[in-house]
């Protein structure tokens, strides 16, 4: 079939509220849905408010929900919608405006992690570091993380509960995986995971690693180790529950 | 114009982008015990840099036991056709090993060689294998670790999604700047003791480019309109392997990476053509010979029919281009519908990179201005004529790190600096201009202007030039910048993130470049590096000591040709050896 035009609704509007807005816009061979919003900017509505850098699924800038699922626009070709699709805002952040939304607690939140802690030893050492790949490979799948808040969006625990001063949501829990499992970090944030992270709010429902561009297992990878982590030090409901029915151990062997 | 209300904000150190090269000067300064303000275009993390793919060159001859500073100097300036600064070339040879196994100390991840060490991968005209790179997303690697490293060191601050558009001076010295927040059109103040400009490059200037919307020269024009000095500004990389198809994807980058593990380049009829070009390096010649190869067969009707010429790694085993080249590999199965294990892909040349920019000390990234200093990719003189893969990242470490500790130093020596007084005219006049095309409904629109400006540099300052093509270009250029200054913001008069606004104000940047551009490409009458010439095809010897110098004059801007200072011996010695060359003792 060749579409020869698309049906693009925009949701246009700020924090005051808005609405979708019919565009008609022309369409060309292997056109991404960042193509089509760009083009109704530099045509048709030129304060249309939306994000972007890299154009290839590569920062992580242009997040938005493509017939309500969250999706990169980049990466989303438009001859999956047959025609027709609608785009709006991530709906876990307050809109600033049309497709922008204020996604500042994210950096907040990344803020409150401590950083990468190596150990005096290797500090002090003047010889450089030597890690062999299959354990830089442990970590590399959570380095990969873009950021786009994807996951963060459609994390029910963000997006329904509004609980983001109780759990810091799937994002942090990769970047906290990345630490934790980096073969030279030596820093226990087992206690951050308890309390301000808190990683018992997850349910392993895995819907953020369904979405994730990058493919990282965020719940099978990230989340469950780091519960299991916990196993030892603290009672966790949900990662009980998870043993019981089998849940996979990726234990961190001891250095 | 009543008198327009903006907040102030006071710090030592103000770096304009973060890029690699603001974060790692942010960093310098706070470590050297200033505070230090970092204001970008875009969220933090989402700079230019994210998309830097290959890896990072660095002489630390993990790989290849015989590589080291003095080769790695020696590649980066014959690469640069000798017109490189020779002392930034030297230091950036010498430091960049320890700035990366300082990124690696601050929580970066390397892929590994079976001893443990960072491994090093092959890329064009590096003699021996140097780019330490985790897949094919070195870039991302580099500024996840560098904002980490930022935000928790005691007194960086960021602003982000701010845009700076006026650099403030105060008796011949920069003070301080102007910016706007993207989000609301509100005005800031910057008030500071020294300025560190890391804005990036300019590749938006033309329709097909690897660069963002951020890459609009903004850091060159500020400079530039606050007195500093441009360099070699004729010199801007296509990088040659960029995608043609869709057209959506068009410039897109396909990183070396690719030709470095091993892919080839052939034409429509299957030849390798590269062998009539560089029989010796073939596919690893540097950029600028693949970029004309690929563009002289495309001409030639070789080419395929989208325009381009096919770049084959196929015949690799499937799992090692999945491991080595995993972006790649979904970029075009997810873009172009193409396996790049089983099919070759579509490539043609893509405006890539600046060697050109502001001209600064090689020490200390200072320009000519006081209390400005450059660093990143808008500071020119590292890379010549032509850049060598895998160089800028190592130059945004390096020059990052230098100019970040110079401006410390600089602040810390004039503690009055972001007192002093300003010209409030100076002030209101900026503000004026900033805010102009949102009072005219009925100017031209930006995106309108930006793709006519995309055009005239396309057609006009192409891979291959000549005076005719830029003479008429220049006057096109003109001609956009009186248009400019009418233009309006696309129709809407919102201060509220506000996009067609935005791109109005870039447009003056763009031109800045764009006219620097052709009036030094004018000048520059011979071919070298990236700088090809139809009407004078031969390099020049007598000009291989000269560097074009642009800037402001009262009558406009003009371009001037400087000597370089003389080599010395123990350098220009390096350049008289030879190396052995690199044979992989086996295939990882
Ligand atoms: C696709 C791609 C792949 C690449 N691969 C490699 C590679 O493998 N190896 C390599 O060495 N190099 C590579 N490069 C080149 C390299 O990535 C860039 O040259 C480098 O990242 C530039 O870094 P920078 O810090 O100078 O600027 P950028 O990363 O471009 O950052 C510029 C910053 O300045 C900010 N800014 C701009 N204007 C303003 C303003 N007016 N006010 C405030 N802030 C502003 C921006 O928001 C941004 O934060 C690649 C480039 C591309 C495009
Ligand atoms: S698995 Fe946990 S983090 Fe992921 S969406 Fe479900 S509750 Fe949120
Ligand atoms: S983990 Fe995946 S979905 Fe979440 S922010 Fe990172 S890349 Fe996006
Ligand atoms: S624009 Fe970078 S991820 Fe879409």
């Amino acid at each position: 079939m060749e579409l020869t035009s698309l049906d693009l609704k925009i949701w246009r509007g700020d924090a005051k509220g808005g609405d979708l807005v019919s565009y008609r816009v022309p369409v060309r061979e292997g056109m991404v849905v960042l193509d089509a919003v760009l083009w109704v900017q530099a045509n048709m509505a030129s304060d249309l408010a939306v994000r972007w850098n890299c154009k290839a699924a590569k920062c992580g800038s242009c997040s938005a929900e493509i017939d309500g699922f969250p999706r990169l626009m980049c990466k989303t070709p438009i001859d999956e919608y047959g025609g027709r699709l609608s785009v709006g805002p991530m709906k876990a952040f307050p809109v600033i405006k049309d497709l922008v939304t204020d996604v500042s607690w994210n950096y907040q939140v990344n803020k409150e992690i401590p950083p990468f802690t190596p150990s005096d030893k290797d500090l002090s050492s003047s010889e450089p570091w030597r890690m062999q790949q299959k354990d830089v490979e442990r970590v590399m799948e959570f380095r990969k993380c873009i950021e786009c808040f994807l996951c963060q969006d459609v994390c029910h625990v963000l997006r329904a509960h509004d609980l983001k001063g109780a759990f810091q949501g799937p994002r942090a829990m990769v970047r906290i995986a990345s630490l934790e499992m980096h073969p030279k970090d030596v820093l226990d944030r087992r206690p951050l995971l308890k309390g301000k992270a808190g990683i018992g709010y997850c349910n392993v429902s895995k819907c953020c690693t369904e979405v994730c561009p990058e493919h990282i297992h965020i719940t099978d990878n990230a989340i469950i180790p780091l519960k299991e982590r916990m196993d030892d030090v603290y009672f966790d409901p949900v990662r009980s529950l998870v043993n019981r029915l089998g849940g996979r151990s990726r234990k961190r062997p001891a250095d | 114009m009543t008198t327009a209300s903006y907040e102030t904000v006071e710090t030592d150190v103000l770096v304009l982008g973060a890029g690699g090269a603001g974060l790692r000067a942010a960093i310098a300064a706070a470590e050297a015990g200033t505070r230090v303000m970092v204001v970008c275009k875009s969220l933090l993390g989402k700079a230019h840099t994210v998309m830097a793919e290959g890896g990072v060159a660095a002489a630390m001859h993990n790989v290849a036991y015989q590589d080291s500073w003095e080769v790695h100097f020696a590649d980066t300036m014959k690469g640069g056709k000798l017109i490189n600064n020779w002392r930034m070339a030297e230091i950036h040879a010498k430091e960049s090993p320890d700035r990366v196994l300082e990124l690696e100390r601050w929580g970066a991840i390397f892929d590994r060689t079976w001893q443990g060490r960072i491994h090093q991968r092959p890329f064009g005209a590096h003699t021996y294998p140097r780019l330490a790179h985790i897949g094919d997303r070195t870039g991302l690697e580099l500024i996840r670790t560098l904002q980490d490293r930022a935000v928790h060191t005691a007194g960086v601050d960021v602003h982000m999604e701010t845009t700076a558009f006026k650099l403030l001076t105060a008796d011949g010295r920069v003070v301080g700047a102007l910016a706007y927040r993207r989000s609301d059109g509100s005005l800031i103040l910057y008030r500071c003791s020294a300025l560190v400009l890391a804005s990036g490059g300019a590749g938006k200037m033309y329709r097909v480019t690897s660069n963002s919307w951020e890459s609009t020269g903004d850091g060159i024009a500020l400079a530039y309109d606050a007195g500093a000095q441009l360099r070699d500004m004729e010199m801007v990389q296509f990088h040659p392997t960029g995608m043609v198809w869709p057209a959506g994807v068009r410039g897109l980058l396909v990183t070396e990476g690719v030709r470095g593990e091993g892919g080839v380049l052939k034409n429509k009829d299957g030849e390798r053509f590269m062998e009539r070009y560089d029989h010796e390096r073939m596919e690893l010649s540097s950029r600028d010979v693949v970029a004309r190869a690929i563009n002289s067969e495309v001409i030639a009707g070789r080419g395929t029919p989208h325009g381009g010429v096919y770049l084959d790694i196929s015949h690799r085993k499937p799992e090692f281009i999945k491991s080595k080249l995993p972006s790649m590999y979904e970029q075009f199965l997810k873009l172009s519908k193409v396996d790049i294990t089983k099919q070759p892909m579509e490539v043609a040349p893509t405006l890539h990179y600046m060697m050109a920019g502001v001209r600064v000390e090689p020490e200390t990234g200072a320009t000519n201005v006081p209390g400005l200093y450059a660093a990143g990719e808008l500071a020119a003189g590292l890379h010549g004529a032509n850049r060598l893969g895998g160089n800028s990242l190592s130059d945004l470490l390096v020059f990052g790190k230098r100019a970040g500790e110079a401006a410390a130093a600089a602040s810390k020596g004039n503690p009055k600096a972001a007192a002093a007084k300003l010209d409030q005219a100076q002030v209101e006049q900026a503000i004026a201009e900033l805010m102009a095309p949102l009072d005219r409904p009925a100017g031209e629109n930006p995106y309108k202007l930006q793709a006519e400006i995309q055009d005239v540099m396309t057609a006009h300052a192409p891979i291959v030039r000549d005076a005719a093509g830029l003479q008429a270009g220049l006057e096109k250029i003109l001609e956009l910048q009186a248009r400019a200054a009418q233009c309006g913001a696309g129709g809407s008069s919102s201060l509220a993130f506000n996009p067609g606004w935005h791109t109005a104000r870039d447009l003056r940047s763009m031109l800045v470049n764009a006219e620097a551009l052709l009036r030094s490409a004018l000048e520059r009458k011979e071919s070298r590096g990236a700088h090809a010439r139809s009407d004078y095809p031969k390099t020049d010897d007598q000009l291989a000591s000269v560097n074009y110098i642009t800037k402001e004059t009262p009558h406009g801007m003009s371009v001037e040709a400087v000597s370089i200072p003389t080599m010395p011996s123990h350098l220009a010695e390096i350049l008289q050896r030879s190396y052995a060359t690199y044979t992989p003792e086996e295939m990882e």
